[in-house]
């Protein structure tokens, strides 16, 4: 399939792209950066083509429904989502080095999708409790919500890295203020707050659709309502006296767990859904 | 002591408690972890499971604490409480002061002070008075609230917006208390079961789920038929069944439901959850001639005896097996017959349809098989009615639209101070946001170049 073949590509496009961030904040070339810009923006173009060319496929196919039914298709979905988020966040706030820790989240989860041997790219027909239209808005708003975390968590490790005093000074000087980072991070938190609501609101409509019951504690719903449950923790913790900075940063490190884990490890739990056993 | 101070210096410390943010973190923190804990033991399963999995000892303490059905544990709803006890109180508590600020009417100019973010200052060559107007509506257009105060050597325009944007938290708290209380209807006055229907039948009662009692449903409902297909790799692709409703003998609904398109009625609802087939109550018969090869055909119902035709047999269709085992191999749906001549004599005839010339190894004078049978299915319904269903809902759109407003938008205010100068007039521009200080800061910036931007706006 050309979709495929497309996103492999898109692959090396996002790694190139965080090697140059890397290279441009480790030796401060500013010319780099803007490679690392510009190589960023052709990954997501790449990602999107690849995207639409496979909905396309499945019309051909026969079985025409958006690319966001199964593990492979929802991974290319995460890395489009962390790869966009972050540029926009470099475009309003104009810190490149954030870069060498967001660019390397959104090539993972792509070679993960492309690389595995575990991970099927074939295109599959949809099951029947799967078709419906609030597929589509339940996968859009956890990945969106997943794809803040994630940003949030290479923050927090620069917050981490920053605060660390053995680390090489090239950690210290050259990102943001400590200042900046928490108020980025809290603003990451509550993008991906909102999102993971709507994820999961979203999500018990669906059920209450197809199973008649909003909410039946399987294990896959329950863990996005721990992360909930945490990323609440942490929004309410900042209001209380000193749980701004390092402890918030470590709070949205073990809550980007949480979300890789509602991702990933429910499937060695018995549950309905489905991606991750395909 | 007096019984009200007595009451009294209980309900303060219970308040105090009640109201603490402390309490909150403690508690979603407990939440978190006592789901992860369901999420490791299997819920719901039989105890005879549990005493193999874990051991006797273990077993009794996990039956101890509910934890094999730990969602609905006296502890883990009386932690959900606390945190609706929580919430309750906490709003309570801080909302007046939320209400005065979102209701207070006028902006008071002294209210206006610089924040924590830095003040933008700039410096026009005109008089105070040339700028009023054309600042003022530069102002306005971008604020609904906007007071202009004169001063000794000037003046200050004070505008303000955006301050119903501080109710978002409390619609966030309360939209948690509405999904709880949903969540406490549906518990109370619903009811979760299953039923199933075979084609061509009705029933006018379910099973419910959680104590396997039977209830009635008040009315009738028929499966007309159910289809099932499959994609070419033999995955399912559609259940489908067509359903009606009768009250007293009359469809007054007809609706085919699949999966994710449910049939409800008088606040019932019907999901499609399963199926499974029927054993056949009427089927073709093939009988053929061993010496002539002469062929016939007749059909067959369940439990009679039909005359063959051209032929002075007759043939007792007793029964269909949907997994016959014959020499210990499973041969799948099998009839099970008697063939009778007319003078009394009696042949059984095992005849799985899979294997039409089985019946020859009888050695009879017709070999008989099966050509065709009925296949009828059953369709699995899960039934529910959550009158719930709506104030979750509700809670749903409350729980988004608060979070919407209580991290995107924000309660500001701004003031204009312009002053006379030596070089004409000193312009200060400063104010306060309640939350996203650096947006702020640019949004201020952004004021302030655009005052400056208002030479001789008159003609702009
Ligand atoms: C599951 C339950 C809860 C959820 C989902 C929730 C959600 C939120 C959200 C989204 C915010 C805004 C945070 C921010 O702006 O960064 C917030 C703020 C707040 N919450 Fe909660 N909350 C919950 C329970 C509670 C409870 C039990 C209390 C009681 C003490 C509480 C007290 C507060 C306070 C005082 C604020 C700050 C309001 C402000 O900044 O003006 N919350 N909550």
């Amino acid at each position: 399939m050309t979709s495929s073949l497309v996103l492999s590509a898109t692959t090396f496009v996002y790694g190139a792209s965080a090697f140059f961030y890397i290279a441009a904040w480790v030796f401060h070339q500013n010319a780099l950066g803007r490679l690392a810009f510009w190589t960023g923006v052709a990954g997501v173009l790449g990602n999107v083509a690849g995207f639409g060319l496979r909905w396309a496929e499945t019309y051909q196919m026969g079985v025409g429904h958006a690319p966001l039914s199964n593990l492979y298709e929802s991974l290319v979905f995460f890395s489009l989502a962390i790869a966009t988020l972050y540029l926009i966040v470099e475009k309003k706030y104009g810190h490149r080095s954030i870069g060498a820790f967001a660019m390397p989240l959104a090539f993972l989860a792509m070679a993960y999708a492309s690389l595995s041997p575990n991970i099927s790219d074939r295109i599959q027909p949809l099951l029947p409790a799967l078709k419906s239209n609030w597929l589509i808005a339940h996968v859009v708003t956890c990945f969106i919500g997943y794809a803040a975390f994630a940003v949030a968590f290479g923050l927090s490790l620069m917050f981490l890295a920053k605060r660390n005093p053995d680390a090489p000074g090239l950690f210290g000087s050259r990102i943001p203020d400590e200042r900046v980072l928490d108020e980025l991070t809290h603003q990451m938190v509550m993008l991906g707050f909102l999102f993971l609501t709507a994820g999961i609101i979203t999500g018990a409509v669906w059920a209450n659709s197809a199973w008649g019951r909003y909410w039946g504690w399987d294990p896959k719903e329950t863990w996005s309502l721990i992360t909930w449950f945490i990323y609440a923790t942490l929004l309410h913790a900042r209001l209380m006296r000193g749980w701004r900075g390092r402890r918030a940063a470590i709070f949205s490190i073990v809550g980007f767990g949480a979300v890789l884990f509602t991702y990933f490890g429910v499937n060695l739990l018995p549950g309905l859904h489905s991606y991750g056993s395909m | 002591m007096t019984q009200t101070a007595k009451s009294e210096s209980l309900v303060a410390p219970a308040w105090r408690f009640l109201a603490s943010i402390r309490l909150t973190v403690a508690l979603l923190l407990l939440l978190a972890a006592t789901s992860i804990l369901g999420t490791l033991i299997p819920q719901g399963g039989a105890p005879s499971e549990y005493i193999g999995r874990y051991g006797e000892t273990i077993f009794r303490l996990l039956y101890a604490f509910d934890l094999y059905d730990m969602y609905h544990s006296w502890w883990f709803r009386g932690l959900i409480l606390l945190l609706t006890g929580n919430i309750v109180v906490c709003t309570l508590k801080r909302f007046p002061s939320v209400w005065k600020i979102v209701f207070s009417g006028k902006t008071a100019p002294t209210s206006v002070k610089p924040g924590k973010v830095e003040p933008v200052a700039f410096e026009d060559a005109r008089d105070p008075e040339a700028l009023q107007s054309e600042y003022e509506a530069y102002i306005r257009k971008r604020f609904r609230r906007v007071e202009t105060e004169s001063m000794e050597n000037g003046f200050r325009i004070v505008a303000e917006r955006g301050r119903w944007t501080r109710l978002g938290v409390s619609g966030v708290h309360l939209s948690i208390v509405i999904l709880l209380a949903g969540a406490l209807v549906g518990s109370l006055f619903g009811f979760d079961g299953y039923v199933n229907i075979a084609e061509g039948e009705s029933i006018d009662r379910v099973r419910l789920r959680n104590d396997n009692t039977v209830m009635p449903l008040g009315f009738e409902v028929r499966c007309e038929d159910f289809n099932v297909s499959f994609y070419d790799s033999g995955a399912p692709k559609e259940y489908r069944s067509r359903l009606q409703i009768l009250e007293n003998g009359k469809i007054v609904v007809e609706k085919d439901i699949i999966v994710n398109d449910p049939l409800r009625y008088k606040g019932v609802n019907f999901f499609q959850s399963s199926y499974g087939s029927l054993p056949a109550r009427e089927l073709t018969l093939n009988l053929t001639n061993r010496d002539s090869g002469e062929a016939v055909r007749v059909n067959a119902a369940l439990g009679r005896r039909v005359e063959i035709p051209g032929t002075d047999l007759r043939f007792y269709f007793r029964q269909i097996e949907n997994r016959y085992r014959l020499r210990g191999m499973d041969v799948g749906e099998t009839v099970l017959g008697v063939l009778e001549t007319p003078t009394g004599e009696t042949t059984e005839v095992i005849l799985p349809v899979r294997f039409p010339s089985y019946d020859k190894m009888r050695k009879g004078e017709w070999i008989v098989s099966v050509a065709d049978h009925e296949h009828r299915y059953y369709t699995g319904l899960q039934t529910t009615r959550d009158p719930g269903v709506p104030l979750v809902y509700a809670g749903f759109i409350l729980l988004i639209a608060g979070c919407w407003v209580a991290f995107f938008m924000a309660h500001q205010k701004v003031a204009v101070e312009v002053t006379r100068s030596a070089r004409g007039c000193a312009v200060r521009v400063y104010g306060s946001s309640n939350r996203h200080p650096v947006g702020f800061e640019t949004f201020l910036k952004k004021i302030a170049a655009g005052l400056a931007r208002q030479k001789g706006g008159a003609h702009d």
